[in-house]
């Protein structure tokens, strides 16, 4: 049934959110902390379980698939609705904060990446 | 027309299902026919969305795009935050635990380190355009690691409303600039396997930027990016109203 495989998922982002929104009430501060990642470690520990195979495979796995392949086509909606008109708005500081801000990080890419795999290599 | 207005109006999930696709196969023969596939079809997509955006937003004054015009209304919901964070945890299903074991110690580490490069990048173009406050230096420097933690950080430490504003443009920026930079700059920063995907997702932060310029690059590499970019709102919620603000504080 593909609604077990939808059930699962929407379990996930729920029991996600819960969880999230606790740690933002405990730390005081008015955020969802992580809630989404919280759901997606769940979910990927569903899907490498046994015990969940009858909501992850065959058709119930082709109901988390589907949402799954939706998330372009909400990337593109979520982009239409965006406060573009805002930001251009904002002036030439906001621009240069932005652009800045992406220019270092994509070159610590490169560098992070290599922290990482030297110390795979190591514990090997 | 009122029979048009009606129907669009009383279904408008559904036209917003139908108009996304519309807008998605015209973008898609657009990367194959001029960019011969070099620029992802998504990326075009995403592009398109945010000029429609900025027109929607021209024509009503509002704040969410294209959503604001009624006709489109649908968009709004296809695009919210409920129905993003529904596909952004589907997108986990079939990760392989192995591989996000082997990225663990360099994601959490980026994640850090993003929401603080950021922040100190943001807080030093704020310095350089004449700002000595330390609560609108705080906020323009949060706002340069999301949009959504430059508001809060400006809220909790009591900054003007056109800071807040200010910040929130710069995340949006950065965002729209993650979003159609990535698959530019991918070959130049290794960004082809998942390891290099989750240090990403950790140092850019704003999930939806992530997310879409990895749809644009490699759509394997978006639940390894997403993973650790939805963190780091989070950590920058955390670190923006309290180490961050008072380190300012005792530098102004």
């Amino acid at each position: 049934m593909i609604v077990y495989g939808v059930a699962l998922l929407s379990g996930c982002l729920v029991l996600g959110m819960v969880i999230g929104e606790s740690i933002g009430v405990a730390l005081n501060v008015d955020a969802n902390v992580g809630g989404v990642g919280i759901a997606m470690i769940f979910l990927v520990l569903a899907s490498n379980s046994k015990k969940f195979k009858a909501l992850t495979e065959g058709a119930a796995g082709n109901g988390i698939k589907f949402w799954s392949a939706m998330y372009i086509p909400i990337v593109v909606a979520m982009a239409a609705r965006q406060d573009v008109a805002g930001a251009t708005e904002g002036g030439i500081l906001a621009v240069v904060a932005g652009v800045a801000a992406v220019a270092v990080s994509f070159a610590l890419v490169p560098v992070l990446s290599k922290v990482g795999n030297s110390k795979t290599i190591e514990k090997d | 027309m009122d029979i048009f207005e009606t129907v669009f109006i009383r279904n408008s999930l559904i036209v917003a299902f139908a108009v996304i696709g519309i807008t998605i196969w015209f973008s898609y023969m657009l990367a194959d026919k001029l960019t011969a596939g070099r620029i992802h079809g998504s990326a075009i997509a995403i592009a398109l969305g945010l000029i429609a955006a900025y027109f929607g937003g021209i024509a009503t004054g509002g704040s969410t795009g294209v959503a604001d015009m009624a006709l489109l209304g649908g968009i709004g919901l296809m695009g919210g935050g409920m129905m993003r964070d529904f596909a952004i945890v589907a997108t986990a299903f079939g990760v392989q635990l192995s591989e996000l074991k082997k990225a663990g110690i360099a994601g959490v580490i980026s994640i850090f380190a993003g929401v603080i490069v950021s922040f100190i990048v943001g807080a030093l173009v704020a310095i350089l355009f004449g700002y000595t406050d330390p609560a609108a230096i705080t906020t323009i420097g949060s706002g340069a690691v999301t949009y959504i933690v430059g508001p809060v950080t400006g809220e909790a430490i009591g900054a003007s409303d056109t800071v807040i504003t200010l910040s929130v443009a710069a995340g949006l920026v950065k965002s729209i600039l993650v979003m159609i930079g990535t698959p530019l700059v991918a070959k130049y920063i290794g960004l082809n396997n998942p390891q290099s995907a989750m240090v990403f997702g950790g140092l850019m932060g704003t999930t939806s930027g992530v997310a879409a310029g990895l749809a644009a690059t490699d759509p394997k590499l978006v639940p390894y990016g997403a993973m650790t970019a939805t963190f780091y709102t989070g950590v920058g919620c955390l670190l923006g109203p309290s180490v961050l603000f008072f380190i300012v504080s005792a530098m102004y």
